[in-house]
């Protein structure tokens, strides 16, 4: 569906069901230069059981207009403004890589708002490798190739999607060419190597937060998921083993259960 | 070392060789079967009711009926995805129901295409008589009039189809240019690469959008078994406009889903499964699927040995006394042969058409006395085939259709096996030996 926040038109996928503001709202943000459609294989499942569901197009990424944001702390000030925007007083949130440094961040500073947290491939800091960055911020489409690279685990560079017929490693690095690269890569890419306050967010942290890991993770390795997951009060921790960064389309229903596990009973659906 | 000369991180993403021998494929999720299993079965068990109902909701991945997926179906339409650098994939029983299947999740009754006149004889007739009675018309464009694409798009134009090396005359068309021209009207350009094979060509990184294969043919290599696919680029945006409401508004069959807004670089594929798999049914067994399987593992070194032996034979084409034309894309006359070059770095394919002298009468003498090439209805074989277009894959053309199409009475088209090149040169000298007898009898 489409909305307006702060004067722009932004794109969410509602899981395919239409949104139904009596049910609670689950808000899933995406990793670094992607889009709302790496939810897919989470988002539509708490749609059709009793949720409502935003997998969000950042500003500037995917469907939604306007430009992309330059740090961390405004894309989590917007998320708070996505809730506000829909009618909701609150939301459980999801975030995947860089999503989880953005919900983190908003959910330290939103703790009314913020009712249950869940992180894939988290991390309390996200360093860029400098060449990574700079391709990424010349526009240069090697940088999505890198990234789907590092992204993906042993297994899941030899693909076996959940979805017959799907190829994760060219899916995901299309999503990321979706947009111009610099725009979208490159600036989310800076925002995340500035971002210095995710430990200190963590540690503000109230409520129920659950970190999905993987073995294979090079890019949010587990002991650094680990380190930050320390930092969170009663943090539950779930490492899935064979995978690497993209979990949510590698281990797609192994993540789903994990998923479904802890938002229904921390956050159930009326 | 300066930082100029800094040699910055490779992706180290598997290479064409590797991924046709392992893409789409986990052992250790598969009771650590080396090979990939042939799971010859017709439907497969739900955990419990909620499962069921996540599978037919689309809300998770998985297998319901064979009809619509099947897991070793499943790692071939990887594969070929990741082969050809597409998003998705979907296979079928054969290659005309790839291209059907595509036609049908692209176009609705009243829709229009624009279509390369140089096709195989059956494509020709699905899209001159049988499309017409589902009410989707088509304009036939000769493959190497660019502009008279650009001419034919209608207001209700859904695509720009072709064979990338029309068959059997050769021609080419000049995709890159023909994807500018589709894309400039909103429009997708689908090409059948079935004569390249993804390790001759990648269409996807000329501008196709969609890529059509009968799997039958180079890419299975052997002869054994009939397979199609459709492989999505990912790439074409369905939003831009309002020509594709079947891709981007609510669909009733999936709870109001729009294909596009969902799944996006791999909507078109997902529709043609959810839709078109469920209400058509063409489907790939599993059987042939692995047979498939075994030929692509090979398909690089075969490719080789196509590609040295067609060229080897161009050129014993070329100077034999019987032969009045040859037409390959390695010939430096060849009206294509600077675009063959760009578009085929790695070889121009094993599809020969030759003239032979003394015309129908000829020809016919020189399919009945060959005998080591097969003379039968397909191409892309390991053994080298032959067949006499007008008389055979093209026999149901009427003569202005067959000039159209750029068929010749005299033309005989060669699809070069990979047996040793002097058993098949020697092949055709009998068979030229005997289709110069009747001239010399009649000269008498």
């Amino acid at each position: 569906m489409k909305f307006k926040v702060n004067g722009d038109e932004i794109f969410a996928s509602t899981g395919g069901r239409p949104f139904d503001k009596n049910k609670p709202l689950i808000i899933f943000v995406h990793g670094s230069g992607l889009t709302h459609m790496t939810w897919v294989l989470q988002t539509r499942y708490f749609a059709f059981h009793g949720y409502s569901v935003l997998a969000l197009d950042l500003p500037g990424h995917g469907l939604s207009k306007g430009k992309s944001l330059k740090t961390i702390e405004d894309m989590a000030d917007w998320i708070s403004s996505v809730i506000d925007a829909v009618g909701y007083q609150e939301a459980s949130l999801v975030g995947h890589s860089q999503g989880c440094l953005v919900t983190i961040e908003c959910t330290a500073r939103y703790p009314d708002k913020i009712k249950t947290l869940s992180l894939m491939g988290g991390a309390g800091a996200i360093p860029m490798n400098p060449d990574l960055l700079a391709l990424a911020e010349n526009g240069d489409p090697k940088a999505v190739d890198l990234m789907m690279d590092w992204a993906h685990g042993p297994a899941g560079h030899f693909g076996g999607h959940p979805v017959p017929g799907l190829y994760h490693i060219n899916t995901g690095g299309m999503l990321a060419k979706s947009r111009t690269i610099k725009d979208t890569l490159g600036v989310d890419f800076r925002a995340c190597d500035n971002y210095k306050n995710g430990f200190e967010a963590a540690k503000k942290i109230k409520i129920p937060t659950l970190s999905i890991l993987a073995t294979d993770d090079k890019m949010c390795p587990v002991k650094e998921g680990k380190k930050l997951a320390d930092l969170i009060e009663g943090s539950k921790v779930d490492i899935i083993d064979n995978c690497g960064h993209m979990m949510l389309l590698e281990e797609a229903d192994r993540v789903l259960k994990v998923l479904k596990n802890f938002i229904t009973a921390n956050f159930p659906a009326k | 070392m300066s930082d100029k000369n800094k040699k910055g991180p490779e992706s180290k993403t598997y290479k064409f060789d590797t991924l046709s021998l392992h893409a789409g494929y986990q052992p250790h999720k598969n009771a650590g079967s080396r090979q990939v299993p042939i799971y010859q079965t017709t439907s497969y068990l739900f955990d419990d009711v909620d499962h069921a109902a996540a599978l037919f909701n689309l809300e998770r991945g998985g297998h319901i009926y064979s009809r619509i997926s099947n897991p070793t179906v499943g790692v071939l339409e990887e594969r070929v995805a990741s082969l050809e650098g597409g998003t998705a994939a979907l296979a079928t029983s054969s290659g005309m129901s790839a291209i059907f299947l595509t036609v049908m999740t692209l176009c609705e009754a009243g829709d229009h295409l624009v279509v390369s006149s140089q096709l195989y004889g059956g494509t020709v007739n699905l899209f001159r008589l049988t499309l017409p009675k589902f009410g989707i018309k088509c304009t036939f464009v000769k493959p190497r009039d660019t502009e008279g694409f650009k001419k034919a798009i209608q207001k209700n134009t859904k695509g720009i189809f072709g064979e990338l090396v029309g068959n059997p005359g050769n021609e080419l068309m000049n995709m890159p240019e023909i994807s500018k021209i589709a894309h400039d009207a909103g429009i997708p350009l689908i090409v059948d690469a079935t004569y390249q094979t993804p390790y001759l060509c990648k269409p996807f990184e000329h501008g196709a959008d969609i890529v059509v294969h009968s799997l039958t043919k180079w890419m299975a290599g052997h002869g054994s078994s009939m397979a199609g696919i459709l492989i999505e680029g990912g790439n074409f945006d369905w939003m831009q406009n309002d020509k594709f409401p079947t891709m981007t508004k609510p669909y009733e069959g999936y709870h109001g889903l729009s294909f596009a807004e969902e799944f996006g670089p791999t909507a078109f594929t997902m529709k043609a499964r959810a839709e078109g798999m469920r209400d058509f049914g063409p489907c790939l067994s599993p059987q042939n699927a692995w047979n498939v399987l075994q030929g692509i593992e090979t398909l690089s070194v075969r490719m080789k040995k196509h590609c040295s032996n067609a060229e080897e034979m161009v050129k014993y084409l070329l100077n034999h006394e019987s032969v009045a034309w040859v037409s390959h894309p390695s010939v430096p006359d060849h009206p294509d042969h600077a675009l063959a070059k760009k578009l085929l770095p790695n070889g121009r394919g094993s599809m020969i058409a030759f003239g032979i002298k003394g015309g129908k009468d000829a020809g016919v003498a020189f399919i009945n006395n060959v005998k080591l090439a097969s003379h039968l209805a397909n191409v892309g074989d390991t053994r080298t085939l032959v067949i006499h277009p007008a008389s055979g894959t093209h026999s149901q053309m009427d003569e202005a259709t067959l000039k159209f199409a750029g068929l010749s009475h005299d033309m005989i088209r060669l699809s070069v096996g990979i047996e040793d090149i002097d058993d098949i040169k020697n092949d055709f000298e009998i068979g030229f030996r005997a289709a110069r007898k009747p001239r010399l009898v009649s000269n008498q």
